[in-house]
């Protein structure tokens, strides 16, 4: 059946952690020089596979061909003389390196470094690729949509010909995709191979050749991409018909819960950020926040919520000004909520339980401390009650929030937020990285708290979902607010002029 | 109370007792500095020093050389080391508690072994050591040369070890990856470095340096082993590690700062006879714990100090 040669096949590869089957006797063959998509929810087991084929994991059974050739993969480095490269859903660079250093990590050579030949051939295989990079800049400070492009030049600077992209689109920008889909084409067309992780459909059917389908960790299906459609893709992933429309009810708008007036405020490098930006949200009306990613979102969102210092400008929430508040008074005293953009980092403590986590904002208060002692009796079962609620899919609320997936992450963060009943919720790429289940949720709950009479700010780098949640778009470009509309008048067109700062 | 300064003689003195002092902090430091860039905390440099001089004391009694002391004292170092390495990087202990151990065991373990191997228990060791080498030339320099170009062996040693660090972390392939496995070790496992054998080599050899400390102490001080003569040493060294940052060069200059405060307290208790010595004793500590006060905001540790990698762990 297979006219093409594998590239590289699995035959009947097991996996468990503890006593939880992640991969339960998956086959899969990759054809050389074909885009393969592995398709399926968060949680199916795609990326224990892919970490499998890249040495980071041992499978329990089954056996890897490499070109026909059965190999034992037991660490990165073996993968990459087999010529396969991976770049990982969480990238996996050290921030305080700059790219030139990321780039030459644990490359055989000379032991004495020449950053300085290494930085010359990157700028060259950059160019080549049609890559804006500055190898000097620390990784830290770079945009992420640059962050991947550092990750694949890493690959490709390694000769590696067997590419495995852990969800590549879900941190990027409409505007990024097509051009990193063409860079897909091109990769192809020269002769490499590459195994596409993704949940999104749409992707599987403009990039694929083949696809895979995988569910609780079995392949519920092998097919040509030609031979298929969205439609019978989301059924064979999700297990049932997936409806795509939300449902939502004409707005009821009241009184501003944030007015922003030509908030000034800079990034880490100390480059202006914010220039000027003046918004304002009322109750009851969900604003999206539109633009290319690094035109201010991040800053923004922090500048908002207390985490980050204006140099000039005032940010008013429910009608107070909150300058002078910290983040932990404006959710307070005044009814804030934030769902930030790094639900990892920003938003959860990983190594704490659940229950901890969602009483982050509230454990020093009463009912869940009284006279400086924390009642851990109350603070599981209002966790209990509160995963119920979010639908949080977990073994016990004592389970390490780092041992979830990004979908039950996120409805952690949200339980939390929406707790108190906010009169202004800011939420920042709120369904990055989830599955189709998982966003149509997250989205259904901040329609809810909407018709609740709270006013949130969407901040969001995908122009579907917003189209499909705000009432009202403003659109981002450069630091300031460069044009508004209601959602009914936006065209994805008319945005785009926009979000590239064509347009006024 | 600083004219002494002012005489050549005398300064010539200070400096060369200040440096002295500092030898046995550089090597415990940079030894300390290597295991910390790699991600493995070493607070057992207290009784690697130990170790250190325990085994050049050995050495140098029983095969009657200072080279001897010096080979015993580097293998009570390097096995020092792989007890530490197995249990953190390997089994995962809690590196706090592992160092806390090994010191413990050090004190107990030398104390004994010295009172079975030495007669009298160490203390009235007359031990061969290493004499002065001067340098042609350079040692005919006033002031400095008596003190940089007529020193020790071990001296040179030490001063070409923090040239040795320096190169290694920031100028070299397996520098680099050191740096970033004490940074972020899935990202360098990602990329194809052997985090577990790196940090192994690592640790092995930081802990090595710093017995070169204790081995420094027996061979060119005082020819001879006493019970804990490591006597704070390797608490210092570690607090030059932060007060220079995790930089080898600016943990060499604390490492100094410290030699030479302990040389001043030296000459103060030596000219001031009617105040007790413990006043100014104290004074190095004291002097580590304000220069860490006033530093500590700004210093970085490597990200994943003290963090066990597991590689499977999600």
């Amino acid at each position: 059946m297979q006219a093409v040669p594998s590239r590289i096949s699995l035959e009947g590869i097991v996996k468990t952690f503890g006593g939880f089957r992640a991969n339960d006797d998956v086959s899969i063959h990759v054809a050389e020089g074909s885009i393969h998509a592995i398709l399926g929810e968060n949680g199916a087991g795609k990326s224990t596979l892919m970490n499998i084929i890249y040495g980071l994991y041992q499978p329990d059974a089954g056996r890897i061909l490499s070109r026909g050739r059965e190999v034992k993969i037991s660490n990165p480095r073996q993968a990459m003389a087999l010529g396969i490269g991976m770049v990982h859903q969480h990238f996996k660079q050290v921030d305080t390196m700059t790219v030139t250093e990321n780039v030459v990590l644990g490359l055989p050579g000379r032991p004495v470094l020449n950053l300085a030949q290494d930085r010359k051939r990157i700028i060259d295989l950059a160019q080549e690729l049609g890559f804006d990079i500055d190898p000097d800049q620390p990784m830290w400070s770079l945009p992420i949509g640059m962050q991947q492009r550092v990750e694949i030049l890493k690959l490709l600077y390694r000769q590696a010909d067997l590419l495995i992209l852990d969800e590549p689109t879900s941190v990027l920008t409409p505007s990024e995709i097509k051009p990193f889909f063409n860079l897909l084409s091109r990769l192809r067309s020269s002769g490499r191979t590459i195994v596409l992780i993704t949940h999104k459909l749409d992707e599987v059917m403009e990039m694929a050749d083949r696809v895979t389908v995988m569910r609780l960790g079995r392949v519920v299906a092998n097919i040509e991409a030609s031979e298929t459609n969205s439609r019978e893709l989301a059924r064979l992933m999700v297990g049932r018909d997936v409806i795509f429309d939300v449902t939502r009810t004409p707005p009821r708008i009241g009184s501003p819960v944030l007015e922003v007036a030509d908030l000034v405020a800079t990034d880490e490098r100390g480059l202006s950020a914010l220039n000027g930006l003046s918004l304002t949200v009322k109750a009851g009306e969900i604003v999206g926040i539109a633009g290319v990613d690094g035109n201010g979102q991040r800053e923004l969102a922090e500048t908002i919520a207390g985490l980050r210092k204006a140099s000039a400008g005032t940010v008013k929430i429910c009608g107070q000004v909150a300058d002078r508040l910290n983040p932990a008074e404006r959710k307070r005293r005044l009814r804030m909520g934030f769902v930030p953009e790094d639900r990892q980092k920003v938003g959860l403590d990983l190594d704490s339980d659940i229950a901890f986590n969602m009483v982050l904002r509230s454990f020093r208060l009463p009912p869940f401390s009284r006279h400086g002692w924390v009642d851990f009796a109350k603070i599981k079962t209002h966790a209990k009650q509160l995963a119920e609620r979010y639908d949080v899919r977990m073994r016990g609320v004592g389970q390490r929030a780092r041992d979830l997936s990004g979908g039950n992450q996120q409805k952690i963060i949200l339980a939390r937020e929406m707790e108190d009943e906010p009169e202004l919720l800011i939420v920042s790429q709120p369904t990055k990285g989830l599955d189709v289940g998982a966003i149509d949720f997250v989205q259904r709950t901040l329609l809810a708290q909407r018709d609740r009479g709270t006013g949130i700010l969407y901040i969001s780098t995908e122009l579907e979902e917003l189209l499909m949640v705000a009432d009202r778009l403003a659109v981002i470009f450069n630091g300031r607010i460069v044009g508004e509309l209601p959602v009914s008048e936006a065209t994805p067109e008319r945005l785009g002029l926009l979000m590239t700062g064509k347009a006024a | 109370m600083f004219d002494f300064l002012l005489d050549p003689a005398q300064l010539t003195d200070f400096l060369s007792t200040g440096l002295r002092l500092s030898i046995p902090l550089i090597f415990a430091a940079m030894g300390g500095l290597v295991c910390e860039r790699s991600g493995v905390f070493n607070i057992a440099l207290e009784g690697q020093i130990l170790f250190g001089a325990f085994g050049a004391a050995v050495g140098a009694y029983f095969l009657g050389t200072p080279t001897g002391g010096l080979g015993f004292a580097l293998l009570f170092g390097a096995l020092s080391g792989l007890l530490l390495a197995v249990l953190g990087i390997t089994l995962r202990v809690n590196q706090i508690v592992i160092g806390i151990a090994v010191i413990l065991f050090s004190t107990g373990f030398t104390s004994f072994m010295s009172r079975v191997l030495f007669p009298g228990s160490g203390n009235s060791l007359k031990l061969q050591g290493f004499g002065p080498v001067a340098i042609p030339y350079l040692s005919d320099i006033p002031v400095l040369g008596p003190v940089l170009f007529s020193q020790d062996a071990l001296v040179y040693v030490a001063l070409l070890t923090v040239v040795a660090v320096y190169l290694v972390l920031f100028k070299t392939r397996i520098g680099l990856s050191i740096r970033a496995i004490g940074e972020n070790p899935s990202a360098a496992d990602s990329a194809g470095v052997p985090v577990f054998r790196l940090r192994y080599a690592c640790v092995i050899a930081g802990s090595t340096l710093a017995s070169l400390g204790g081995a420094y102490l027996v061979l060119t001080q005082v020819f001879l082993f006493s019970d804990n003569m490591s006597a704070g040493k390797g608490f210092i060294a570690l607090a030059a590690i932060v007060l220079g940052r995790w930089q080898p060069q600016l943990a060499f200059l604390a490492c100094l700062l410290f030699g030479f405060f302990d040389a001043f307290q030296l000459r103060l208790q030596f000219n001031h006879p009617e105040i007790p010595f413990q006043v100014f004793a104290a004074l190095p500590y004291g002097v580590s714990i304000l220069a860490l006060v006033g530093l500590m905001g700004q210093a970085h540790p490597p990200a994943a100090v003290g963090r066990p990698y597991d590689r499977e762990m999600r």
